[in-house]
């Protein structure tokens, strides 16, 4: 066991890969003698050479298509997006060539890629820098999609990432880079689909991810004072979703509640809340409630505290499906 | 170098008789191709590239011949059968045979190319089988071979994606010490797209062993070569670090020394090599398309005088090696893949039903296993409902 952040975490998982499989190799901009803008891969290419920590063009589309054509000879590129918001340029090649070379290919041609993008908001960054895609790529049929929540599952799931003959986008909860927690360099993880119960509870289940798992273990604590028991389910895999962790929870407590930091319509909350409402329906005591970033561009950061779900916006959507006052009850604003 | 020319002003490319006004675009000049087989069947000499195809004999040449002419009865035959219905649609070649068989036929078993979907000569090169270039076509398969079996990706749709697939490959090898090649074919269209110039940013970074090889048809669907460059391809390619080469695609000869060049630079260490090989599609975009909307009939008579097969043919005739005898022997293969092609077609059954389920994953995915358990439930109780 040793302590490290998040990032260190993700730069050990990728440093243990790299030494089990020389065909496992880092592409990304600025990954190399600066260790990315957010020293993920940090001393990797100094120890691995040039030719497995691969500096790239500034190109985005170049980057992923690249990597492509080196997955048909068997290698597994780790792609790294420098942020988020960069990640359009490269949609094509993700969305129209990566996501379906097993399919048209009849399982023939294996891309093995995995696309590792910082995500999220909270860092008081500008434009571009804070954004949430993940439904885009959850939407598309061929990619897994999982983003971890703690240096454990940043470590084990990169390494599952890589290992996984699929094609994979990995999120990095950018603002818990610098998280601390224990690692256990040879735990043996959860499969990578499957969701964790990160905090076993009655009364509410709280599904979180990423970024927001931290705040929804913050507002189950902040509950208990209110008398309430929340379970709070770290999604880890966006696709699939592991439904059924979910509906056995939502089964237990009758009452749901999502939050992501992406916007509303069509996310993943969405899904979430028509299949658990499909699967468990009699079990529900209310409608399912979203607490998430609103329908419009991410904001100026001395705004994004207006955007991003916090504690007290969670626990108003939880007083909500336990039919407590909140602040869309006519007696809530008094 | 090519002269600089004037910029085009945002032109109406349509004048009254439905046929695309050219008047306001540049007209790049052909005379600097390099030729080494004039449209008369006239051989000249090029020392630059003649000891390139030193090999390629009048034996030689009658094997390319065969390959063309066998290729455009195959565009025919796919023509006829989307007219019948048994097809959805056809992207025929026509009159890029020498483009596509010359720089096919130059390839070794060990190269790899990336393709868009024009490429059926290029695929018949690789060894394909003919069902497997129909199924796409049907509507059977989302792609018809397996790409390791003749070295060929299945075709890319998205305009020039997959020239950064072929760059990817290229890096690939080198890794790997070996010295294959991978060739990227694309169109003029292409070359507007921005992966096809990232590619060569790539293959010029990672001195890749890549070859791009645009096969400029002159047309992308109803918009002329003019629209999207106001001077030749070929030039861009230097400005990336990428030399290039500009042949005449109808002349098969000049396409393969061309090729070869290439190849050899890429095999020995010298990176990527852009190839713009200036053709002329003689059919429609794809069945759907109506050229007669857009095309100017002058023009496409004018490029029929330079049909790739027509060339090799008057040559092989002043040589004597076009016998009646070689002649019958073609003929008779050609009817031959033709009627194997049309009862491929027809006896290409639809697939399963569950099969669309199949494969979107290399691993087990519960949502879409899930997705499949309902959908054959489905699909049992309406078979039971309508017994």
């Amino acid at each position: 066991m040793s302590e490290l952040t998040l990032s260190k975490a993700i730069g050990a998982g990728l440093r243990r890969s790299l030494e089990e499989n020389d065909h496992v190799l880092l592409m990304g901009e600025d990954i190399g003698a600066l260790g990315g803008v957010f020293r993920v891969t940090d001393g990797l290419k100094n120890d691995f050479g040039p030719e497995r920590v691969m500096d790239t063009p500034l190109a985005e589309a170049g980057i992923v298509g690249t990597a492509i054509g080196m997955a048909f000879r068997g290698y597994r590129p780790v792609v790294e997006i420098q942020f988020d918001g960069f990640i359009y340029p490269a949609f094509d090649q993700i969305v129209a060539q990566l996501a379906k070379l097993h399919a048209r290919t009849g399982g023939k041609v294996r891309v093995p890629l995995t696309i590792r993008v910082p995500y999220g908001g909270g860092i008081g960054a500008v434009e571009h820098h804070s954004e949430s895609p993940e439904a885009y790529f959850a939407h598309t049929a061929g990619l897994r999609v999982v983003t971890c929540s703690n240096p454990q599952d940043a470590y084990s799931m990169i390494r599952q990432a890589i290992d996984s003959d699929d094609p994979v986008i990995f999120f990095e909860p950018k603002r818990r880079y610098w998280v601390k927690g224990e690692v256990d360099l040879d735990a043996v993880p959860l499969p990578l689909g499957k969701a964790r119960v990160a905090l076993e509870g009655t009364d509410v289940t709280l599904v979180a991810y990423g970024p927001l798992v931290a705040t929804a273990l913050d507002a189950a604590a902040a509950a208990v004072d209110d008398g309430l028991s929340i379970e709070v389910i770290d999604l880890r895999s966006l696709s699939p979703i592991d439904f059924d962790t979910v509906e056995a929870s939502v089964r237990k407590t009758g009452r749901l509640v999502i939050t992501h930091e992406a916007a509303q319509s069509g996310g993943l909350g969405a899904e979430i809340a028509a299949s658990i409402t499909d699967r468990c329906f009699f079990s529900l005591e209310a409608a399912p409630a979203r607490v998430t970033g609103f329908d419009i561009p991410y904001p100026p950061s001395r705004l994004e505290e207006h955007f991003l779900p916090d504690l007290d916006r969670i626990l108003d959507a939880v007083d909500r499906v336990m039919g407590r006052e909140n602040s869309l009850t006519p007696w809530g604003a008094s | 170098m090519r002269t600089s020319v004037s910029e085009p002003e945002s032109p109406d490319l349509t004048d009254k008789s439905g046929v695309v006004d050219k008047s306001d675009l540049v007209t790049i000049p052909n005379e600097d191709l390099v030729q080494l087989l004039s449209p008369e069947g006239v051989r000249s000499d090029q020392p630059d590239y003649d000891s390139w195809i030193e090999d390629i004999t009048s034996d030689r040449l009658v094997s390319l011949y065969e390959d063309m002419v066998i290729v455009r009865r195959i565009d025919v035959e796919a023509t006829a059968l989307q007219r019948q219905g048994e097809l959805a649609l056809w992207a025929p070649l026509l009159g890029q045979e020498a483009a596509q068989i010359g720089s096919a036929r130059a390839l070794r078993k060990d190269d790899f190319a990336f393709s868009s979907y024009r490429e059926n000569a290029v695929a018949y090169c690789r060894g394909v089988k003919l069902v497997d270039l129909l199924r796409v076509w049907r509507g059977t398969a989302n792609s018809g071979w397996n790409p390791y079996e003749i070295g060929m990706a299945t075709p890319a749709v998205i305009i020039g994606a997959q020239t950064l697939h072929a760059t990817g490959y290229a890096i690939a090898c080198k890794k790997d010490g070996v010295d294959s090649v991978a060739i990227a074919y694309f169109g003029d269209g292409a070359t507007s797209q921005g992966d096809p110039n990232e590619a060569m940013i790539f293959a010029a970074s990672f001195n890749a062993p890549v070859i791009f090889f645009c096969q400029n048809n002159q047309w992308a669907i109803s918009e002329p070569v003019g629209l999207q460059a106001v001077r030749s391809i070929a030039d861009r390619a230097p400005g990336f670090g990428v030399p290039s080469m500009r042949v005449d695609g109808n002349d098969i000869l000049a396409v393969t020394a061309a090729t070869r060049i290439a190849l050899d630079r890429a095999r020995s260490g010298g990176g990527p090599t852009f190839i713009e090989a200036v053709t002329y599609r003689m059919g429609p975009h794809t069945t759907s398309d109506d050229p007669s909307r857009y095309e100017d009939r002058a023009e496409h008579e004018e490029w029929a005088m330079k049909d790739p097969i027509l060339r090799v043919e008057r040559y092989l005739e002043t040589e004597g090696a076009l016998t009646p005898e070689v002649r019958a022997a073609i003929a008779a293969k050609s009817d031959a893949v033709a009627a194997e092609f049309r009862s491929a077609c027809v006896e290409l059954e639809n697939p399963e039903p569950l099969s669309v389920f199949d494969n979107i994953y290399a691993e087990p995915h519960t949502g879409l296993d899930r997705q499949k358990r309902d959908y054959a439930a489905y699909l049992s109780y309406i078979e039971g409902e309508t017994r």
